[in-house]
């Protein structure tokens, strides 16, 4: 088993990501990074 | 190798930051590519960025998953995860030394010709400590009446985003520059004395800081591309130590090659004079007992 270590915990995380995709994260990401953070700048 | 690794990280810096008619159109990007996380710490606040920062979107969902629940949204930030995951499982911390921007102007700092400090070893814990209180439970736990939360690793640590956000942003936005306070004079101090530290030591916000380094490293020893060591070829020459950016002591035994703390820059392979260090790259593992000792498993 530990031999498919890697491709198992590639594919994990290609279901991990594909769940984020399914549950409509993208559009969230999206609409955080289009905007001035204010936290990140240091005003707010 | 070493020169096809910098062009790496100019490429991927320009890539990263590639809206430059910005003080002329919107302040920031807000085309399609910011749905992508970039591998790297690039602040998407920064008005020349192209992509969403894995770090600042993780918190951003953490502090948002309260309200997110109680309106039927399960987001806990598995597209980020997944994301980063899916580049760690296959490269380890690899970004880390060939992608990402910050890890470009330390390495531009350290090379500056001042007295040099040698990192302190049990600061290396300090990454965890930064991706558990500061991305994961503080975004998390402490909220408002409404159940919003806020990026406290973006607020108050990252010295990405006061450099590629926050002094820009302050230079085109006369309303922005009246709204700066304290917590403004507070993160510029942060990041001056971690530039600071950077023309001392190697790499230290990699070292010490760093959260998405610390996710990275997490993969270096079950990724598909691994490092290995051959003790019978070592002349105990010690270049690999002295041209490893983040003093990874392998060659006496004191560090594993592929602990969670090597950036995979591979200079130690490329370096090494007796070709003690060799690579190795696949989904499956051939000699399993080298990379899993039973004494470890």
């Amino acid at each position: 088993m530990k031999r498919f270590l890697p491709l198992l915990t590639t594919i994990a995380f290609i279901a991990l990501l594909a769940l984020g995709i399914w549950s409509g994260e993208v559009p969230v990401v999206w609409h955080k990074a289009i905007t001035v953070c204010l936290s990140c700048i240091g005003i707010g | 190798m070493e020169r096809l690794r910098r062009k790496s990280q100019y490429i991927f810096a320009l890539l990263a930051n590639a809206y430059w008619v910005f003080p002329w159109k919107s302040p920031i990007y807000q085309g399609p590519l910011k749905k992508i996380c970039f591998p790297g710490l690039n602040c998407h606040s920064c008005p020349a960025a192209t992509m969403s920062c894995p770090i600042g979107a993780f918190q951003n969902l953490l502090a948002t998953l309260r309200p997110g629940l109680q309106m039927g949204q399960l987001h806990i930030g598995a597209y980020v995860l997944g994301s980063l995951g899916l580049i760690g499982s296959v490269a380890g911390r690899m970004p880390c030394g060939w992608i990402c921007p910050f890890g470009l102007l330390q390495k531009w700092l350290f090379l500056l010709p001042v007295p040099k400090l040698s990192f302190w070893r049990p600061l290396g814990r300090g990454p965890y400590l930064f991706l558990i209180v500061f991305v994961v439970l503080l975004p998390l736990l402490v909220v408002d009446p409404l159940g919003y939360g806020s990026t406290w690793f973006c607020k108050y640590v990252c010295p990405a985003g006061t450099l590629e956000a926050g002094i820009p942003l302050l230079c085109l936005d006369q309303g922005l520059r009246r709204a700066a306070g304290w917590l403004f004079a507070y993160k510029f101090i942060v990041l001056i004395l971690l530039l600071i530290w950077c023309t001392l030591t190697s790499r230290p916000f990699c070292r010490a800081i760093c959260p998405l380094g610390a996710i990275y490293g997490l993969f270096n020893r079950v990724s598909w591309l691994q490092l290995r060591f051959h003790p019978d070829r070592c002349v105990q020459c010690e270049a690999c130590l002295a041209a490893c950016p983040t003093d990874v002591s392998f060659y006496n035994g004191l560090d594993d090659l592929n602990s969670a703390t090597c950036i995979r820059c591979l200079r130690c392979y490329t370096i090494c004079p007796s070709n003690a260090v060799s690579l190795e790259f696949g989904p499956v593992r051939e000699d399993v007992e080298q990379f899993y000792p039973k004494a470890n498993c």
